[in-house]
């Protein structure tokens, strides 16, 4: 990790912000970037790597939307500084398919229309695959508590239980 | 071939949005991107006195500020802001047009800088003083302020005299808070600037509407802006209108000449549109036989100090129960808030749920079965208008509903069934929603490989309309539903109405069945022309497409194929563009029906509240796709379940701010919230409504349901709360 | 949000030689809370010294037969932990019953409880709040207080502090290690916390330049009779209105020992010695259980909005000693109160 530039503390005045060059593992690939200290993991992803299919729906930990996998389990990203991810393995929505095949969640998601709009849908998806891989789920009314940090708008709850309930049957 | 129309198809957008392909107005990351961020009053009403942003210009990154002050020019003329869904009197706000504040929340600077944390960093530099008025932000405390509009609905006989002397009466009122949509998207727009020529990308149910919007605040002709928005993360109503941040972007965009983004923070949409707190005062008088004779309907609803915002919530009554005598009055209050606007079945969700309670305590009065006081209720007639409906299986609902329900087993006394801790309580409630069309223009393009685009200016918010369209124009064009590829979301493409009011599906569908008919039509010219042609002589509506063909109704040993149709005419495309038939038929009502049975679980001692069931029967004319169809009515019963048991935005009136602007505290439902949804779609055959017997279903969903979920905990525990949400405090009498 | 600058903290002398020198920076673990507050303006920090990466992450027995879990060990992590399911279930629930599973997997366990309230005022900085700015008002005392307490309060402060895990926490009796510049030391759970009193902008008793190591249980897990309880506004993803976190020692059907805490009522997880004491030796039925609720709400005060908690909680109380003497915990998923 290098640093460059300094920050001057002039009563609220922030001359010049301060950014740190790190490297993460994201889907499989090591990527460097340059980021602020306050650069969420979420706005890496989706600003600086272009990353897109990781959502923004609150900014603040309370919906989900920003769900993704590091080291093999589900955070909010945006609650998350990307400095304090480097080194990282850092798998998101765009990271799940494998040359062109979905992952059985993505397909138990469209096949059980378990969802709308489309919004939160990449933070239940990282979400779900979190969940069967912790392994603590096994009734609807388990994975209805354990996904109910994903906020569905839409109301698309019954069929995201379905889609779990179908993928962990096949997986 | 078997027919798309009516099979459960799964999303044709499913793959890109389970991917994360999918792009939403926020995420276009064009090179040189500016970064916008919005700094907002924190006072409801005054004017800016000081504005300083040199310290947020001093930060790194920062290319400007925008205020009142140093903004683009802007028009002076109300009529510049007035949308296509503005309310009709008023005047609409302007985005960062002077130095008054007419509500908290409202924005007083842009923050324009290369990154996005370098122009939140400076957002919070900037100072902002105020010079401070007196505001009001409460409802109950204004009431008497109240003055009323044009009531939509006509009074008949005399209401009150008719009341006075019912044998049996029920008069309440009824309170639904503020409610705001928070789709899961936040608002945002990015506007590119190139060459005196925009495109804009926003969060939005109506991209036409924002792009003459922005033509005329912006001065700018029609074929200079593009304003696109191919997926939205959920609209509800708060993307009918455009919202400030498509101003502001596109001021930054004009002031840097080039490209801008503007994304709301989850507490800055507190300050966009929301459901009007409202007053619901219901008058019910009855015989003793249970035939209404009085119906009185009083709504007392949020606006702001400069619009008028108001939907019908009063007249519903006229479209479900007969009474010889009836009154409607719409009021409202002006209060120093935005202007409130459409969220999810506008005035319906709101004055349904107060009828339906009314019409549940009206049975209690009477002793009667809530179902069976509404069929001998039953209106056949639009009771208004006095004119039939084009269909209503509302009966149907209420039947197929209770058997699914088990309705038959309930045991109408309050407290009378309970499992352990738990309090049982059953309820149910009517629903009911327009089945409108609009005009809306679809273009077909048929090329000689035998796959379409079929386009319109529609936005898919959720709804499937990409789907429903491609599954249409598969059956209507005949050939599989991979050859058929569907473009929405773009100002540019032919003209379509807002994506509101659950007309999209009837209007796009129709319209392109229309679209389709003129390709049929030129294939077949084509056909004719071909030597020997066994379709020689055939009309248009002769023949069918099906399996790639044409094909005559009568012989289907009599076709040709659609490209030997083409190569022979040497057509590589057939382009057409038709509108669907709107009937001008003032002589039928057009309505969506339902019927909710709701099973809440009340824990006796501690007043938590359960929904272990609903079953939602709806009579929608015809299922285009029943997968689709039934996550629409799912996602509007997860929508009452909210709006029952948990939603409001908290006011501290104090400061006239919003204090649970965010989505922790204001609470919509969880996964662990919602159990077993039912959604039955009742047969409903419709020749009159439109061609293809559409009804739409955006909106029924969530008609009711509050209603049935509320009827059920007075069922659970004998008490009756009015006032939403109910939450557990005021089941129970704690102290 | 004002910018600040980022270090990473080698070990925890580092951390604490880090901190010495700069007062206004902050420590950041899971970043669930300072991240939040930071983005809503109400935290303004200097510099985050990152101490995540500390090798705090251990849960191990104690040679007194206790347990000692690490200050970076993640809420999930603890809550399965299996010397934590297994002998202090009573903990394990109280974590599941917090938060999102998302963010019990970053939440750490010295995060947890040092996270501030979220009083709606301390988190809107256009408003007064003697939390967030001394001296300037409290402006929940009179406003929209749902959420805010009924015990322990002040005129200065109402504000509660949200955490489940740590009703847990007091009612075992943890002990809380921590080091600063002047060495390690204890403090035990009761006294970590404060009431607001005419400071309320000191949440507890930690000084600024001390990190928390370690949370160490007792032996006692009362793994046989607890339960945790929690009300909230909706079932799951929701701070508490009430919760109870009950444990119980039985002789048959006698009392032999009784914690008791609640949350979302205080500034600090609420217990009184008065309220154990009183169900010692006593049968485990709804009169001992409810004089003791009497005793724990004892000059409990409602401020209007929050009113209904006193009666909530004495009901919640009652219910929770029950399911704890009938050895039949709330279920996390099963939302049905038995
Ligand atoms: C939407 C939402 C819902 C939530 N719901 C719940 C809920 O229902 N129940 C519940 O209990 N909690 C809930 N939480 C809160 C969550 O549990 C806390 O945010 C979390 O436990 C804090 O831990 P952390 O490691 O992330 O703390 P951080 O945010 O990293 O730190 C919090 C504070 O502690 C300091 N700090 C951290 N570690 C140490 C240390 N070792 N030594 C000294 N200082 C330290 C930091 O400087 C900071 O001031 C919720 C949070 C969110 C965002
Ligand atoms: S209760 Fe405490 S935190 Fe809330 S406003 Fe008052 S002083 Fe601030
Ligand atoms: S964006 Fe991270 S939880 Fe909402
Ligand atoms: S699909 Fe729209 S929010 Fe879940």
């Amino acid at each position: 990790m290098t640093h460059s530039g300094t920050v001057s503390r002039a009563g609220r005045i922030a001359s010049v912000p301060e950014k740190i060059s790190i490297t993460l593992r994201v889907n499989d690939k090591a990527v460097k970037l340059q980021v602020a200290p306050w650069t969420t993991l979420l706005d890496a992803l989706r600003d600086h790597l272009d990353l897109t299919g990781t959502k923004k729906g609150c900014d603040h930990g309370q919906c989900g939307a920003c769900t993704v996998l590091v080291d093999g389990r589900r955070i909010n990203s945006c609650l998350t500084l990307a400095v304090m991810k480097e080194g990282a393995e850092i798998i998101t929505i765009e990271g799940l398919a494998r040359d062109g095949v979905l992952h059985p969640l993505q397909q138990a998601f469209i096949d059980q229309d378990a969802f709308q709009c489309g919004y939160c849908t990449s933070g239940q998806i990282c979400s779900g695959v979190g969940l069967i891989a912790e392994g603590k789920a096994r009734t609807p009314n388990e994975i209805r508590e354990l996904m109910s940090g994903n906020i569905c708008r839409c109301g698309a709850y019954p069929n995201i239980v379905a889609a779990i309930l179908q993928a962990m049957e096949r997986s | 071939m078997a027919s798309y129309i009516g099979s459960a198809t799964s999303r044709v957008d499913g793959r890109a949005k389970v991917t994360g392909e999918a792009k939403y107005a926020g995420e276009f990351n064009v090179p040189g991107l500016v970064h916008g961020y919005v700094v907002e009053s924190t006072i409801p009403k005054g004017r800016i006195a000081r504005i300083d942003t040199s310290a947020a210009l001093e930060v790194a990154g920062v290319i400007d500020v925008l205020t009142h002050r140093n903004r683009p020019q802007m028009p002076d003329k109300d009529d510049a802001y007035k949308d296509e869904v503005a309310p009709e009197k008023g005047s609409p706000y302007r985005p960062l047009y002077d130095d008054r504040i007419l509500f908290t929340g409202q924005p007083v600077a842009l923050v324009l800088a290369e990154d996005w944390e370098a122009a939140r960093v400076a957002a919070s530099m900037v100072k902002v003083e105020y010079q401070k008025e007196p505001h009001v932000t409460d409802l109950h405390a204004e009431r008497s302020r109240a003055f009323a509009i044009d009531a939509p609905e006509k009074p008949r006989g005399d209401a009150e005299k008719a009341f006075a002397s019912a044998a049996v009466r029920h008069a309440a009122e009824y309170f639904i808070p503020t409610e705001h949509h928070n789709p899961m998207e936040l608002f945002a727009s990015t506007a590119i600037w190139e060459d005196g020529r925009l495109t804009v990308y926003d969060k939005t149910q109506g991209v036409q509407n924002v792009q003459k919007y922005l033509c005329s605040v912006f001065k700018m002709k029609p074929d200079e802006v593009r304003v696109m928005s191919p997926y939205m993360g959920g609209g509800f109503g708060a993307g009918l209108r455009p919202q400030y941040q498509v101003v502001l972007a596109v001021l930054g965009a004009r002031a840097l000449k080039r490209p801008v983004r503007v994304m709301l923070t989850r507490a800055q949409m507190y300050a966009l549109g929301y459901r009007p707190a409202s007053i619901e005062r219901l008058a019910l008088g009855a015989s003793s036989g249970g035939t209404l004779e009085s119906m009185q309907h009083e709504t007392i609803a949020v606006t702001s100090q400069f619009e008028e915002f108001a939907r019908n919530d009063t007249g519903w009554g006229n479209l479900l129960y007969k009474s010889p005598n009836a009154k409607f009055e719409h009021k409202l209050v002006k209060l120093d808030l935005p202007t409130s606007c459409d969220m999810r079945a506008p005035g319906a969700a709101t004055g349904v749920y107060a009828l339906e309670c009314a019409m549940d305590e009206l049975a209690i009065a009477l002793d009667a079965d809530p179902v069976q006081l509404r069929l001998q209720c039953y209106s056949e007639r639009h009771q208004g208008e006095d004119i039939p409906y084009t269909s209503k299986q509302l009966r149907e609902c209420y039947q197929q509903g209770a058997a699914e329900f088990g309705w038959d087993k309930r045991n109408p006394q309050p407290r009378s069934m309970r499992e352990g801790s738990e309090l049982v309580g059953w309820g149910m409630a009517s629903g009911v929603w327009e089945a409108l069309q609009m005009p809306t223009t679809v273009r077909i393009v048929l090329t000689a490989n035998g796959h379409a685009e079929v386009a319109t200016a529609a936005s898919d918010i959720g709804t499937g309309t990409y789907t429903i369209m491609a599954q249409v124009a598969a059956d209507m064009l005949g050939l599989p539903i991979d050859n058929i590829s569907v473009k929405l979301g773009d100002s540019t493409l032919p003209q379509c109405p807002l994506e509101g009011g659950s007309w999209i599906a009837s209007s796009v569908c129709n319209a392109i069945a229309n679209t389709a008919r003129g390709v049929r039509g030129d294939l077949l010219k084509l056909a004719i022309g071909m030597k020997d042609s066994p379709l020689a002589g055939a009309g248009v509506d002769d023949v069918a497409l099906i399996d790639g063909k044409i094909v005559s109704r009568r012989d289907a040993t009599r076709a040709v194929s659609i490209a030997s149709a083409m190569q022979s005419g040497n057509a590589d495309r057939i382009t057409r563009e038709e509108v669907n038939k709107v009937a001008d038929d003032k002589s039928h009502a057009r309505n969506v029906h339902s019927a909710i049975f709701a099973e809440v679980k009340v824990d006796e001692q501690l007043g938590v509240i359960r929904v272990t069931r609903v079953v939602n029967a709806v009579a929608a004319g015809r299922i285009l796709n029943p997968k689709t169809a039934h996550s629409q009515v799912m996602g509007g019963v997860v929508w009452g379940i909210g709006m029952a048991l948990h939603e409001e935005t908290l006011f501290d009136h104090r400061f006239g701010r919003v204090m649970n602007a965010n989505i922790a505290e204001y609470h919509m439902p969880v996964n662990a919230d919602v159990h077993d949804i039912k959604v039955i779609f009742v047969d409903e055959p419709d020749e009159i409504v439109n061609p293809l017997g559409i009804k739409g279903l955006g909106e029924i969903g969530i008609v009711g349901v509050a209603a049935a979920i509320a009827n059920a905990v007075y069922h659970a525990t004998g008490k009756r709360v009015r006032d939403l949400p109910i939450t557990l405090d005021k089941v129970i009498q704690f102290n | 949000m004002i910018p600040f600058q980022y270090t990473r903290a080698n070990d925890v002398a580092d951390a604490i030689k880090q901190i010495a020198t700069d007062p206004s920076a902050k420590f950041i673990a899971g970043g669930t809370n300072l991240i939040d507050l930071i983005k809503y303006d109400v935290e303004a920090p200097s510099r985050l010294i990152d101490i995540s990466h500390l090798p705090l992450r251990s849960v191990e027995p104690t040679s007194a037969g206790g347990v000692l879990i690490g200050a970076m060990v993640p809420n999930t992590d603890l809550a399965y932990h299996p010397l934590i399911e297994g002998r202090y279930p009573l903990l394990a629930r109280a974590i599941l019953s917090g938060a999102s599973q998302q963010l019990r997997n970053m939440a750490s366990t010295g995060g947890n409880l040092l996270q501030r309230t979220r009083c709606f005022y301390y988190y809107d900085t256009a408003t007064p709040c003697n939390k967030r700015e001394p001296g300037s008002g409290c402006s929940a005392i009179d406003g929209v207080n749902r959420i805010n307490a009924i015990l322990g309060t002040s005129e200065a402060c109402i504000a509660t502090h949200p955490s489940d895990m740590c009703v847990a926490l007091a009612a075992l009796e943890a002990t809380v290690h921590v080091t600063g510049p002047a060495g390690a030391r204890t403090i035990a759970f009761a006294d970590f916390h404060r009431l607001p009193g005419n400071t309320p902008q000191r949440d507890t008793n930690l000084e600024p330049d001390e990190i928390i190591t370690a949370i160490e249980l007792p032996p006692k897990g009362f793994s046989e009779n607890y339960s945790y309880l929690k009300i909230r506004d909706r079932l799951s993803y929701a701070f508490a209105l009430v919760s109870v976190a009950a444990a119980l020692e039985l002789d048959g059907d006698t009392i032999k020992e009784a914690r008791l805490a609640l949350g979302g009522v205080a500034h600090k997880p609420w217990r009184s010695t008065a309220a154990e004491a009183a169900l010692l030796g006593q049968r485990t039925d709804a009169t001992a259980f409810a004089k003791a609720a009497d005793w724990l709400l004892h000059g409990a005060k409602g401020y209007g909005h929050n009113d209904f908690k006193i009666g909530l909680a004495r009901r919640a109380i009652i219910r929770t000693l029950g399911q704890a003497a009938r050895g039949k915990p709330q279920s996390i998923s099963d939302k049905k109160i038995r």
